[in-house]
């Protein structure tokens, strides 16, 4: 049995230690919103925090987490969050949808760590993130709008 | 590892150890679709249901039932687009479901059988979906003057609101049962287009599915959970046409979580509680691969094979006037090969599917592209008729043609794996992105050869020897795209070009290889717009012409919507020619597509890593009436880049027939800081509209490459630019 603590909720999953988080997430805790890309860390579409830290799940056996906390894209709060799913909304960033859960986590992350954000602070944040739809225009246009709205 | 480490992109592989995941499945919320299902439901909450695609429900909200499946190019907002134009609605009360699989009432009307593909999507549903409106908006109408006792002729509909000038009104919920009991009319008046207030508008319309996407809400297929669900990955031979010789199963069933082990038609299948102990189970199986049928060629000997076919006479595709007698008639003769990789679609949700039985019926849920073929797959192998299986469309994360299977492999295998294990076992099967980059299904390997003449500045003759694999000849689709042993998708854009040349050929080989192969994204045009556009490039660069103004000439006036758009783009970009100026080149290609026109201007650098960096695209389009332009421009950002990844860094490579790329770390696809930035014109049309989904893909290779000639760097041989790199 391992514990974890996800989106404030303690949880006692019977899995053994070098289950990646992502499998305990989606399989054990039915937290899908977490996806399943590629399972060596390249895609990002599994992107959650760890202590506010955001970490590629499908490589993160649950016995490195420890008694950190974990968020998920259900248990996100705040004014980034709110903030930058508005704007993934406004400029209908999505089109299959699918890898934007992990770009969205990426995005918080990124304005919680700088307000303001260059072009190239994007690029350094979010090319871990791949889209096959590429999507990226308007990735990069909904973080520049949340971060004005930030401002306000 | 934090997700903010710059060198992420292609190293660093940080693999799990192996481990157990014990089920310990929590209630989930059942169907993410039930919306659909209920609205099916005698007893569900519609109480409007004028034909097969509109619901009005009580509060009013109007479902529109879609029979396209939604995985980005944005039918469930399009098709909705149409339906609440001509219902008079307010954007804010429509909703979309797929709709279940009915080839009665959900046929394309393109193919005749429910499916989607070549960006038919609203092109085929332009009428269709608008009548389905307009005959709901006639119905609520009558029902209010019925109610009202006032002629139906003075009520008027706006934005959800049915009104009368004695200051009555009412929202469609208030008179959907009373509409439902009207009869349906058969021909109801669509609107004039200076009538429309959200087909064509700036703004109006929003798409339906990006609240929940943003959020982490819509369920996928892989989201799906059921009591008593097992989850399925199959060991499938690691050549093509490979079967299983034996299997050992002993150590796989040692793993906690794995239930059952068993051979199928598509290889070993592991049952297993969750993702992670199938994938355990998977790895400790010991399967001994019979061989003797697989295709044992690679990449190397197949081009080695295409390039000598190319130097001989194929099956004619197209030709006028004598183009070998002219050629050899000619001062000089340009030649170009040009050798394009075999390409994975690599969907971001790889390939997945779940199915419930018991013995009796059963339920599909999967993102089922050609529903029409799938559910019959599906109920032939389960040994059920038709009407006890029902098929459930789900949202898909993405396909480029991956999910539209002429094989129908998938929906057989899903069967397959639920007939192994028995009836009342659900099962979800999943693909790995190793088994979908490794799986085959891939845009063909082919050589283009190309030969060309030019006199007094013009081009005089055109020779073009097209070899790949036909993903039709041989299969139920045959009759489809096969005239005389040609199919049609390997020279779409190639037999046919825009530009006045006297003598002209385009002919084809289509040798016989084992490996499965698919439409992608844009099907032919993926490699004739990319011969077509470099070699007309090259050809009026050796005339002494500009790219875009020699173009245009040899278009003469025969070919007005695609000079429109070159026109256009030439004028987004201020074009003065390629250059390159301070650096930077620009490179032009403009190509028919899907009946829609899509001309792009790409500016170009090399950097000091020796990789050209594209900073800007231009994309002019004319895709008909631009139902929902936002969309429009989407699908043109998206298709140059997915179309720009794949030409700099897309390729799977064969190795003795074994592919060699398995993941993103090798098969590498375009990231944030590689995308242009991109301005997109909707060219005005009063046209029917034509596709969006696949026609931006084309250009940009093209585009690109002329830049790299301007730059003194030549048009990339051999795709991908940045390749061999595995």
């Amino acid at each position: 049995m391992v514990s974890l603590k996800v989106n404030g909720q303690a949880h006692s999953v019977d899995v053994d230690d070098d289950t990646p988080l992502l499998w305990a997430i989606r399989d054990n805790l039915g937290l899908t919103g977490t996806k399943f890309g590629c399972g060596v860390a390249q895609c990002g579409a599994c992107t959650v925090y760890v202590d506010g830290q955001p970490v590629r799940s499908c490589v993160t056996p649950v016995s490195a987490v420890g008694d950190s906390e974990i968020t998920t894209i259900e248990g996100l709060s705040g004014k980034e969050a709110e903030a930058v799913q508005a704007s993934w909304t406004k400029l209908d960033v999505p089109q299959c949808g699918y890898c934007q859960s992990g770009q969205v986590m990426s995005a918080i992350a990124l304005l919680k760590e700088n307000r303001k954000p260059s072009d190239r602070d994007i690029d350094l944040a979010m090319n871990g993130n791949l889209c096959r739809c590429a999507t990226y225009v308007r990735i990069r246009a909904a973080i520049h709008d949340a971060a004005r709205a930030l401002e306000i | 590892m934090t997700a903010h480490d710059p060198n992420l992109s292609r190293r660093s592989l940080l693999k799990g150890a192996g481990a157990l995941v014990i089920g310990l499945h929590l209630p989930l919320a059942a169907r993410a679709q039930s919306g659909a299902a209920s609205a099916f439901r005698p007893g569900g909450n519609a109480t409007f249901a004028p034909n097969a695609f509109i619901r009005v429900a009580p509060d009013s909200t109007v479902t529109v039932l879609i029979k396209h499946i939604e995985f980005g190019q944005g039918p469930f907002t399009g098709l909705a687009t149409l339906a609440a134009e001509e219902m008079d609605a307010d954007w804010g009360q429509m909703r979309s479901e797929h709709a279940p699989a009915d080839v009665k009432l959900y046929a394309n009307l393109a193919f005749g059988a429910q499916g989607t593909g070549g960006s038919t999507a609203i092109a085929n549903s332009w009428e269709q979906m608008r009548k389905a409106g307009a005959a709901a908006r006639a119905m609520l109408v009558q029902a209010a003057a019925e109610a009202w006792k006032v002629p139906a002729a003075e009520i008027k509909v706006d934005a959800g609101v049915i009104s009368h000038a004695s200051g009555k009104q009412g929202r469609f919920g208030d008179f959907a049962e009373a509409a439902s009991k009207l009869p349906v009319p058969e021909n109801p008046q669509l609107k004039p287009a200076s009538a429309y207030k959200l087909i064509g508008k700036e703004g109006a319309v929003k798409r339906l599915d990006s609240f929940d996407k943003a959020r982490g809400r819509t369920q996928f297929t892989i989201d799906i959970h059921a009591p008593n669900m097992l989850t399925v990955v199959v060991a499938r031979p690691p050549r093509f046409g490979g079967k299983v010789g034996s299997f050992d199963a002993s150590n796989a069933l040692k793993i906690k979580g794995v239930v059952d082990v068993k051979q199928i038609g598509s290889g070993v299948a592991v049952y297993a509680t969750g993702m992670w102990p199938a994938l355990k189970g998977r790895e400790a199986l010991k399967v001994t691969w019979d061989e003797s049928e697989a295709e044992k060629r690679g990449s190397k000997e197949l081009i080695a094979e295409y390039r000598k076919l190319a130097r001989e006479p194929g099956l004619v595709a197209g030709a006028h006037g004598d183009a070998e007698a002219a050629l050899a008639k000619a001062d000089k003769v340009i030649e170009a090969e040009f050798i394009f990789p075999y390409l994975a679609h690599a969907p971001m949700e790889p390939l997945d599917g779940y199915l419930e039985w018991d013995g009796e019926k059963a339920l599909a849920r999967f993102g089922s592209q050609f529903q029409t073929t799938e559910h019959q797959t599906i109920a032939t192998i389960l040994g059920l008729p038709l009407e006890k299986v029902r098929l459930e469309t789900m949202l898909a994360g993405g396909s480029f043609g991956r999910r539209a299977q002429v094989s129908q492999h998938l929906a057989a295998e899903l069967a397959m794996a639920a007939k192994a294990i028995g009836p009342n076992r659900p099962v979800k099967v999943v693909w790995t992105r190793e088994d979908d980059l490794t799986g085959g299904y891939y845009r063909p390997l082919f050589v283009h050869r190309l030969r060309g003449a030019v006199k007094d500045g013009k081009i005089i003759a055109w020779a073009n020897h097209i070899v790949g694999q036909s993903f039709f000849l041989g299969t139920p689709f045959e009759a489809m795209v096969v005239k005389n042993g040609l199919d049609a998708t390997m020279v779409e854009g190639a037999n046919e070009i825009f530009y006045e040349v006297a003598d002209f050929r385009c002919d084809v080989h289509s040798p016989k290889v084992g490996v499965p192969t698919l439409w992608w994204r844009s099907v032919g045009h993926t490699h004739t717009g990319y011969a077509v556009e470099c070699f007309v490039d090259e050809l009026l660069q050796a005339a002494g012409q500009d790219p875009l103004q020699g173009r245009l000439a040899m278009m003469g006036d025969k070919h007005p919507r695609a000079a429109a758009v070159l026109k256009a783009v030439g004028e987004m970009a201020n074009w003065k020619g390629p250059g390159p100026v301070d650096g930077r080149a620009r490179g032009v290609a403009v190509v028919e597509s899907f009946d829609s026109f899509v001309a792009q201007i790409a500016e170009v650098s090399m950097g000091q890593d020796g990789e050209p960096r594209v900073h800007k695209v231009w994309c002019a389009v004319d895709c008909g009436v631009a139902v929902n332009p936002d969309i429009i421009r989407a699908q043109m950002e998206g298709g140059i880049g997915f179309g720009l990844g794949h030409a700099l860094y897309g390729e799977i490579t064969l190795d003795a027939g074994k592919p060699v790329q398995t993941n993103f770390d090798s098969y590498r696809s375009l990231r944030i800081h590689e995308m242009p930035e991109v301005e997109v014109r909707i060219m005005p049309s009063t046209e029917k509209p034509t596709g969006v989904g696949e026609p931006g893909v084309p250009p940009i290779g093209p585009a690109v490459a002329n830049a790299l000639a301007a730059l003194g760097h030549g048009r990339p041989r051999q795709l991908p630019v940045k390749g061999g790199t595995v």
